[in-house]
């Protein structure tokens, strides 16, 4: 079958070996759990829970009114210590719950329960999702029962399940397809039913042949049409071929028009972790509590795919899993290496959103110097969504905000392919980040 | 444990970096420098190593001086003295090739603001005022493998003013008089394989350089092939291989996009073949890539890529 993509990208050392064979290992609950009340793009939660209080493990612990927002659960059974503010891998410090657990309480089982989907209203649905508190967790984290919810008006054609995971070193969505490909068959069924989307597509890079043939077998054997119906669709190994617009154009050849989103122009794209954890709050009503997170890099002894618990330290997760840190990682990043947060402690939680965490020694993830842009345009040449980083650069570097304006950075996606390309190591992103910022700003003004 | 270091993403980089770069320029231009060694001995060597000291001397000084970072090591300045000297009769004074690269360097990059700020390709800027300033010595050819005064004419010269044709054979392999880098186009051809399997260069401008020169020359030969040399002759003859691959290709001075690529190397074709064929030299490849660095700026601006998400046809 052919390979779809999209044109511009890089190519970086995949380095998913370190832990692709590696099985879903159950990670043992964590003694303290911090969890940061607002894990998601909008409106942060408040405490609904106070120094002190008992709680259960899946209760709710933060909430708010907002619609642009997804409560956070309690991921043990314990007691709250505090509510104070505690490293966020992205935000840095924002309010925790800390609860530590009462170590006499097993974990909870969540037995498959009589739920009968089938009789579920899409509205139903949509509402479970909301109180489970999912979020995207291919690393965006915006409210899933947001993106549920298509505006009056607006129609979703085609739903698109993203199996691309293009950063290296991450394997947790290949584990996910390979290990729960009827959990996400059936979660992709349960979205198809809110959506009610003409075609359904599920893109897999083709350096994950093992979750492809998972999912051609599951589909083969699928007796309900809306799954016999899903195009299985191989993507070419490329980075960002997971970006959500980057995904879009591969498979349809359509462009999102700047500052639209997909479902205007009748898209719908979901991780297949996400896909994963809607069958679980529908047919499990399992709260969003834990997730698979790669820990990867060439400083570890036990690189694999762990299925760890919201709020469970780095530290914590080190110490108790018998991770050896054989040499002295130069980073420890939270993510991917493309997009990934450098994190300056290992006091930091995992979030809904954390896909990996990866320990990188020096010959992998040194900062070199900056020096001067030789104008080679390779940056150019691989910006996937067709700007001109050198001269938003030059521009930025010179104060020239209506020229950066006239150059599309709003359009930037932070893929980091120019920075990664560029070989007078220029931090690229970083000139278009600031010359965003300026620009919202001059507008508020 | 050590401290953490903290910095933006990607924490990874690609391993091709500037001065993987250079080096790729420098094995790329090795076949080329072979040939002229060959064919023209320590001649050649001489120029070479009187360019090269020219560049680097001045290029170590004027860093110096003004107090910046010594950036020797960055290899450009090396790049531009083995670049000029390729382009250099071997018959020389030497001493206006060392002039030549302390030119090359001092007005072609320094006064910029250095690497990356230049508008004109530094070796064919100085070479351009050599040619101005000694416009004899330029254009006095020794032939191969000859280390006596002999001189002789370029492939180029015969056929425009005596309307001798040179065979091909000999354009190819380079046994024939001409600038040291210049002579065998299968040394040229052999670092461009190189530079595109190694990606320190795109395709676009070399293949639109070489391809308008071609279908250009095959027109005119077409219609008179008496008068008109056919495009083969064309493609091997002169500095048009050096000159397509690595002079045009510099990234400083050429277009940042890729249809501005496409449009820099239709332009040098049609400049180079315009002096060829109308003008009263020879050759036409130094001018015409001199005359599209001036364009590189426009060009640019004009062939802004269309807007992620906007259909063709559609301002951004």
């Amino acid at each position: 079958m052919k390979e779809l993509t999209f044109p511009g990208g890089v190519h970086p050392p995949y380095s998913k070996d370190i832990s692709i064979r590696e099985p879903l290992r159950e990670a043992p609950l964590p003694s303290v759990a911090v969890v940061p009340l607002s894990q998601h793009i909008g409106s942060p939660n408040q405490a609904v829970v106070s120094k002190g209080d008992v709680v259960e493990e899946g209760q709710l612990i933060g909430s708010s009114p907002a619609f642009i927002s997804a409560p956070v659960h309690s991921p043990i059974s314990g007691t709250v210590k505090e509510i104070r503010k505690a490293f966020h891998p992205a935000l840095g410090p924002v309010m925790s719950v800390v609860i530590e657990r009462d170590k006499s309480k097993e974990a909870k089982d969540y037995t498959q329960e009589d739920v009968d989907a089938e009789a579920l209203s899409p509205e139903q649905i949509i509402e479970k999702v909301k109180d489970a508190g999912i979020v995207g967790m291919g690393g965006a984290a915006f409210p899933t029962h947001v993106k549920l919810n298509v505006p009056e008006g607006k129609k979703i054609d085609t739903f698109i399940v993203n199996g691309a995971e293009c950063e290296p070193y991450l394997t947790c969505d290949h584990v996910l397809m390979t290990r729960k490909t009827q959990e996400i068959l059936k979660g992709i069924e349960l979205i198809a039913k809110v959506l009610k989307p003409k075609d359904i597509y599920i893109g897999i890079e083709n350096n994950k042949k093992a979750a492809f043939f998972a999912f051609q077998k599951a589909i083969k054997k699928a007796t309900r049409k809306v799954l016999s119906d899903i195009h299985l669709v191989p993507l070419h190994t490329k980075y960002p071929q997971g970006g959500e617009k980057q995904l879009i154009q591969a498979i349809s050849g359509r462009e999102v028009p700047p500052g639209k989103l997909p479902l205007d122009i009748g898209f719908l794209v979901q991780n297949v972790g996400t896909i994963n954890a809607v069958y679980e709050a529908v047919h499990m009503r399992k709260p969003l509590i834990e997730r698979v997170v790669t820990i990867s890099g060439d400083c570890i002894n036990r690189p694999g795919n762990y299925l760890i618990r919201v709020g469970a330290t780095i530290k914590d997760i080190i110490e108790q899993y018998g991770i050896e840190l054989y040499r002295d990682p130069e980073k420890v990043i939270v993510g991917g290496p493309m997009m990934g947060f450098a994190q300056p402690t290992l006091e930091v939680s995992v979030l809904k959103s954390t896909s990996g965490i990866l320990f990188l020694s020096e010959n992998l993830a040194k900062t070199p110097p900056e020096e001067k842009c030789i104008r080679c345009a390779k940056c150019v040449d691989v910006c996937p969504v067709r700007l001109l980083p050198t001269e938003l650069m030059n521009n930025v570097k010179n104060g020239n905000w209506p020229e950066v304006r006239e150059l599309n950075v709003a359009d930037c996606i932070e893929c980091g392919s120019c920075a990664y390309i560029c070989p007078s190591r220029i931090p690229l992103i970083q000139y278009i980040k600031e010359g965003k910022e300026v620009l919202v700003r001059k507008k508020m003004r | 444990m050590k401290k953490l270091a903290i910095s933006v993403s990607p924490h990874i980089v690609s391993p091709v970096d500037t001065r993987y770069m250079m080096k790729g320029v420098l094995i790329a231009l090795l076949p080329a420098i072979c040939a002229g060694v060959w064919f023209f001995r320590l001649r050649a060597v001489g120029v070479i190593l009187a360019s090269l000291a020219g560049c680097v001397v001045t290029e170590y000084l004027l860093q110096r001086f003004r107090g910046r970072k010594i950036r020797i090591d960055d290899m450009s300045a090396v790049v531009t003295g083995i670049l000029l000297a390729l382009v250099l009769s071997p018959a020389i004074p030497l001493w206006m090739a060392f002039l030549g690269g302390v030119f090359a360097i001092a007005l072609g990059k320094e006064v910029f603001g250095g690497l990356g700020h230049n508008i004109f390709n530094p070796a064919l800027l100085a070479r351009a005022f050599l040619m101005a300033a000694f416009p004899v010595a330029l254009t006095t050819w020794s032939r191969p493998i000859t280390l006596d005064a002999v001189t002789t004419a370029t492939p180029l010269g015969l056929a425009k003013f005596d309307g001798v044709m040179t065979p091909y054979a000999d354009l190819f392999l380079g046994n024939i008089g001409g600038c040291i880098g210049e002579t065998s186009s299968l040394a040229i051809l052999l670092g461009l394989a190189y530079l595109l399997h190694k990606k320190v260069i795109d395709y676009r401008i070399p293949a639109s350089y070489l391809l308008t020169v071609f279908v250009f020359a095959g027109v005119l030969h077409l219609v008179d092939a008496d008068k008109f040399m056919p495009p083969l002759f064309h493609l091997l003859a002169g500095g048009l291989m050096i000159g397509a691959v690595f002079m045009a290709t510099d990234p400083v001075t050429s277009p940042i996009t890729a249809r501005g690529r496409w449009i820099f190397g239709i332009g040098c074709g049609l400049i180079t073949m315009i002096i060829r064929i109308w003008g009263g030299l020879p050759e036409g490849v130094m001018y015409s890539i001199l005359l599209m660095n001036a364009c590189t700026p426009i060009i640019n601006k004009f062939t802004r890529p269309r807007r992620f998400g906007l259909e063709k046809g559609r301002k951004a």
